[in-house]
């Protein structure tokens, strides 16, 4: 019997807000020491008051709009209960039944095969502290807790049960992540824990419409880890059907190093969350106005932008799909042809953008942001080799130079001797020296054999280094060529 | 209202607390007995009422996103029944990771 896993994710992204969901303590905790970042707010003290961080809404209505969802005129927050150390207060404060937005979808693929994924809620939590378990040297187990990471706004994003392999998933985990990147909402950083991943799955016989028992994998920190469990996953349940065993509803974690989901603990139900709604907090409303203006603030989304690239610099669509995956790449690629001012072709800084430069700051682990080679200067370059005064070898030293040192192409070029000759009598008397030494050649040509030309111009090459006009350099020769053929005995 | 001793004894897991026979009698009675006070208030016929998550008519209070200074650490431990340099210590709490 062949089966259909049937996938569904929820991702947590933390806000990039510089203080926290309800406090005003600062989210900026990286390296610092433990609970230096904490208040009786975000440490759940008793009889306090939390106040929603307006900035923390912006960003969530933000990425509500990016991944087209509706944005609810009302929402509310709402406590969720649970008893576990990272969470001082016993509840998390997050959204249940009034969330911020729904409804929404991502689309998956170029415009070749196009997936759509459904959005069915995005909502605002708020993040647990860290937990360290301990045993000390008597056996006895226990916990140590860092509240820094308590209250930092997350946002919660949960997928409809659209997706159809492992593959799909992690395209869809990058494709938010890189959403999420160029509306400025999160790092999207997995390795930093600000991009989280739960997967439900389940698998059921090809036609049947009812899905099969669900799994909740846990503990899934990268894009590869999210690939690799789910495909274990799949593999697992597929057998414990086969096998008669049957796949029970639970939560799994996936251990990386071992490569296997292993049990955690028999899933809760909601009703088990006793939500209601948090007193501490008054409902939210968005206005007409001011979700207009939150969408009017928003960057232009990756989707748009590669489709535009391709409208409107003529790029193929890998091309465009390479220079958009960053808004960085993609600003920086526009930069360049604003610089250009047309003097070069659009597609020429797209080749150079993604071949050699990319292999430069790929090699060094480098944003492109961060190369010495500004689009200025590879503009320069650009227009240089458009015009014929350096060839594509000479433009790779200087790139290579340039993105070193930072200095002007013109300048490295100049310097090192770089520079196209174009000018006949610099050329002439490379040329007679050639012909003198390749008597045969200027024979065969006599004869009739027009493709000694181009070795010709080859030693013209070799002789010059590279820098002579192969244009000139043809030029010069045809009319020895001739010219001797002419005043042959 | 009548709960079940399984259902106490569920609510007693979810707040984990553990009951003894004796204390499920007693909080399946007592539980009960709330619940029934709280389901008189279903009697009352709130058709034309909108629902509402707030007694009071405030909503949208908002603060701007400014971070401010953090309590001092030790302050903030002051109260901790158990400490290890700056951490809060706790009994381990295992198979329940979120």
């Amino acid at each position: 019997m062949s089966y259909e896993p049937v996938i569904g994710l929820e991702v947590h992204a933390q806000l990039q807000t510089r203080s926290k969901m309800f406090c005003r303590c600062s989210t900026q905790y990286a390296g610092a020491e433990p609970n230096t970042h904490i208040c009786p707010i975000c440490a759940g003290f008793p009889g306090v008051l939390p106040v929603v961080n307006r900035r923390a809404v912006e960003l969530a209505t933000r990425v509500g709009l990016a991944l087209n969802c509706e944005i609810s005129p009302s929402s509310r927050f709402d406590r969720k209960h649970y008893p576990y150390p990272d969470l001082p207060k016993g509840y998390q404060t997050s959204q249940y039944d009034l969330p911020l937005a729904l409804r929404g979808h991502v689309t998956l693929g170029d415009n070749g095969q196009q997936r759509r994924i459904g959005i069915v809620r995005v909502h605002m939590e708020e993040d647990t502290g860290r937990l360290l378990h301990r045993s000390s040297p008597s056996g006895e187990v226990y916990s140590l807790v860092d509240l820094n990471r308590s209250g930092v706004p997350l946002l919660e994003i949960v997928s409809e049960p659209d997706i159809r392999s492992a593959v799909e998933a992690r395209e869809y985990v990058t494709k938010l992540r890189q959403v999420l990147r160029y509306i400025e909402a999160s790092t999207g950083n997995m390795e930093e824990g600000a991009l989280r991943c739960d997967a439900n799955v389940s698998v059921r016989p090809v036609g049947q419409a009812e899905y099969g028992a669900k799994v909740e994998i846990k503990n899934l920190n990268s894009t590869r880890a999210i690939e690799r469990a789910i495909e274990y996953e799949i593999r697992r349940q597929i057998e414990a059907l086969e096998s008669g065993d049957g796949v029970r509803q639970e939560t799994r974690g996936w251990d990386d190093a071992a490569g296997v989901t292993l049990g955690q603990r028999g899933k809760e139900y909601a009703s088990d969350y006793r939500y209601f709604p948090e007193p501490d907090l008054p409902p939210l409303t968005m206005s007409e106005s001011r979700r207009g203006e939150i969408h009017r603030g928003l960057a232009e989304l990756p989707d748009a932008r590669r489709e535009r690239f391709v409208a409107l610099y003529g790029l193929t669509p890998q091309d465009a799909a390479d220079l958009t995956l960053t808004r960085e790449t993609a600003d920086y690629y526009e930069a360049v042809v604003a610089e250009l001012r047309e003097a070069a072709p659009a597609r020429l800084a797209a080749n150079w953008v993604r071949g050699p430069l990319f292999g430069l700051v790929n090699r060094d682990n480098l944003a492109i942001t961060d190369a010495r080679v500004s689009p200025k200067l590879l503009a320069e370059l650009l227009r240089m080799l458009h015009d014929g005064e350096v060839n594509a070898t000479a433009a790779r030293e200087m790139l290579e130079e340039t993105y070193r040192t930072g200095r002007s192409p013109r300048e490295v070029a100049v310097e090192r001797g770089l520079m196209q000759v174009s000018d006949a009598s610099a050329l002439g008397p490379v040329v007679r020296a050639v012909l003198e030494r390749n008597p045969k050649a200027v024979a065969d040509f006599r004869k009739g054999k027009q493709q000694v030309v181009g070795f010709l111009i080859g030693q013209v090459m070799r002789e010059t280094k590279g820098t002579a006009s192969q244009d000139t350099a043809r030029t010069l020769l045809l009319e020895e060529l001739s010219g001797s053929q002419a005043g042959a005995p | 209202m009548e709960l079940t001793s399984e259902e106490v004894r569920h609510i007693a897991s979810l707040a984990r607390l553990g009951l003894t026979d004796e204390e499920v009698e007693t909080l399946q009675a007592q539980l009960g007995d709330i619940l029934g006070h709280v389901n008189q208030l279903n009697e009352l016929d709130t058709g034309n009422i909108p629902p509402t998550a707030m007694v009071i008519a405030v909503q949208d209070v908002v603060a701007e996103d400014e971070p401010r200074p953090s309590f001092p650490v030790d302050v903030m431990l002051a109260n901790a029944p158990e400490r290890k340099g700056n951490y809060f210590r706790t009994k381990a709490v295992l198979g329940y990771e979120t």
